[in-house]
């Protein structure tokens, strides 16, 4: 079927097929009511039929290590010693954020590989995925991972075949305490409101919401009670933008290295009809110059009727 | 003395040495720019698809950056930036115009094809380093994110400056009628080398006389 809701699409510079309006949704992740069961982790392993290998324990909770290209969503357990000597257990579920400007979008090669949908979900298709890793390189948060079974680069696409149907994504539906929560984006800011006026009640002074500016906004958001210190939650950039280093690459750096090549192949061009090649004038006509002598065919002979036998030697 | 005979000016390893790094700088080059802007995509189709262009980029890289070493070692000798060379850069602009007078003489190579020498040799290693922290597949996994982004912008911008050369490069040879057949059979003729590179005309036939052909004067 033709998607008609792409809003953004990798390597490409025409507009792509974008004509259906829809509502933007979003994922909201509440940090302070999960209790790191990790139902969403195998609720994403059962609907995406995603069967990762069993690793080793670590030492932390944290399980599997990584996100890996069969493990799209994560739960990264933080112990958090506060100022008063209190232990606080911070759970966060990593994944990807759905960005609004997504850096692995714009960093991608491959024409197609990577959309974004008009409901704010970044999708990955993975027919037109070649393996590259520039997705890793451009994402501010660390979410894509290519697979060393097929190197086509795999994350969350927050169920985006679930979602185009009218389904919450699998997490959503199995969180058992109520934690991640789905639905239009503005509704998802109005819901995560009240829980921060109920975390600021309760004592948690910073409570706020993660829809970081940086990168246009995300269509997965957190609640977090310490939304001043983001990088307490297993790591999660303060600041998350993409790398001015990466916009310069796939930024400027793109149309500006292409205009100076062929306009060096232009310079040249215009120099050879203007000013012209540079050629050896004696090779190009012999002996130029020095018309008075002429090397002489040695088989012609000077006849001397003084000489003895009439037959003088050759010209000297 | 016979003026007809033609001087050999690179040898069949060195010609062959030459265009197996071209060979490669293209290949390596189009399947690059396909992975550089989208207006150059396509490019991919002539490596067997996106995959395949990605899988075969870097060995390419790195047979180009090998035999390319190949060329270091043959004839970085000849590339010393001499003052002689710096009167040369500041008369390319006579070069440029096809004028000869005032245009000190010179030896092998000019100081444009000096420069030319160097500045592939470092755009080369920045490429070799760079590509090998970017490349997927082997290396990026020892890497911070930090490093891999700047190796891929430099990775980038040494491939730009490398082609931008290569252009000038080609430019050059179509320009100057003559050196194309140096590197494809190897010889030039006398006069060619006497207009050229008259210190290294002189340094091969032993020619002692100074501007014999009272043309450089005139």
């Amino acid at each position: 079927m033709a998607q008609q809701d792409i809003i953004a699409r990798s390597a490409t510079t025409t507009v792509p097929s974008s004509v259906r309006q829809q509502q933007e949704v979003a994922k909201l992740i509440d940090t302070t009511k999960c209790i790191g069961c990790k139902a969403c982790q195998v609720a994403c392993s059962e609907w995406n039929e995603l069967r990762d290998e069993v690793g080793h324990n670590h030492g932390t909770y944290d399980n599997p290590q990584d996100l890996t290209a069969e493990t799209w969503t994560l739960m990264r357990f933080t112990e958090h010693e506060r100022d008063d000597g209190n232990l606080e257990w911070l759970i966060r579920k990593d994944g990807c954020m759905h960005c609004a400007e997504p850096g692995c979008l714009k960093a991608c090669p491959s024409p197609g590989a990577i959309i974004k949908h008009a409901n704010g979900i970044v999708d990955f298709n993975q027919d037109h995925c070649i393996g590259c890793g520039y997705c890793i390189t451009g994402c501010p948060f660390n979410i894509p991972r290519i697979s060393q079974k097929d190197h086509k680069a795999y994350k969350c696409s927050l169920c985006s075949d679930r979602v185009a149907v009218g389904l919450e994504p699998a997490c959503v539906k199995t969180c058992p305490t109520g934690a991640i929560v789905f639905g239009s984006k503005d509704e998802m800011k109005v819901h995560a409101d009240e829980r921060i006026v109920d975390l600021k009640s309760r004592g948690f002074d910073k409570a706020g919401l993660y829809d970081p500016d940086g990168v246009g906004g995300t269509h997965v958001m957190y609640v977090l009670h310490h939304a001043d210190t983001p990088k307490l939650y297993a790591g999660l950039p303060d600041q998350p933008v993409i790398s001015p280093l990466v916009g310069l690459w796939k930024g400027i750096g793109k149309p500006l290295g292409l205009l100076a090549m062929g306009a060096a192949v232009l310079a040249g061009f215009f120099h050879y009809v203007r000013v012209g090649p540079q050629r050896v004038e004696e090779d190009e006509q012999p002996a130029p110059g020095d018309g008075s002598v002429h090397p002489v065919d040695p088989s012609v002979h000077v006849y001397d009727p003084t000489k003895p036998g009439g037959q003088g030697g050759p010209r000297p | 003395m016979n003026d007809h005979k033609p001087i050999l000016r690179y040898n069949a390893n060195e010609r062959s040495n030459h265009w197996i790094v071209a060979i490669l700088f293209v290949m390596a080059g189009l399947s690059g720019l396909a992975l550089f802007h989208p207006a150059l995509f396509w490019l991919s189709h002539l490596f067997g698809g996106g995959p395949w262009t990605r899988i075969l980029h870097p060995f390419l890289g790195v047979a180009m950056f090998v035999f390319f070493l190949g060329l270091v070692l043959r004839f970085w000798r000849a590339n010393f930036i001499t003052a002689n060379d710096r009167l040369w850069l500041r008369r390319v602009d006579r070069v440029m115009r096809n004028e000869e007078e005032g245009v000190p003489p010179i030896g092998k190579y000019n100081a444009g094809q000096k420069l030319l020498f160097w500045t592939l040799l470092l755009c080369m290693l920045v490429l070799l380093v760079s590509g090998v922290v970017i490349w997927r597949a082997w290396f990026s996994q020892y890497f911070d994110i930090g490093a891999i982004r700047l190796a891929t912008l430099l990775h980038a911008l040494a491939a730009f400056v490398l082609i931008l050369s290569i252009i000038v490069h080609i430019y050059a040879g179509i320009w100057i009628k003559g050196s194309v057949g140096a590197m494809l059979h190897g010889s030039v003729s006398r006069a060619w080398a006497r207009k050229h590179h008259e210190l290294w005309y002189r340094e091969v036939t032993g020619d002692k006389t100074p501007g014999n052909h009272g043309r450089k004067e005139g």
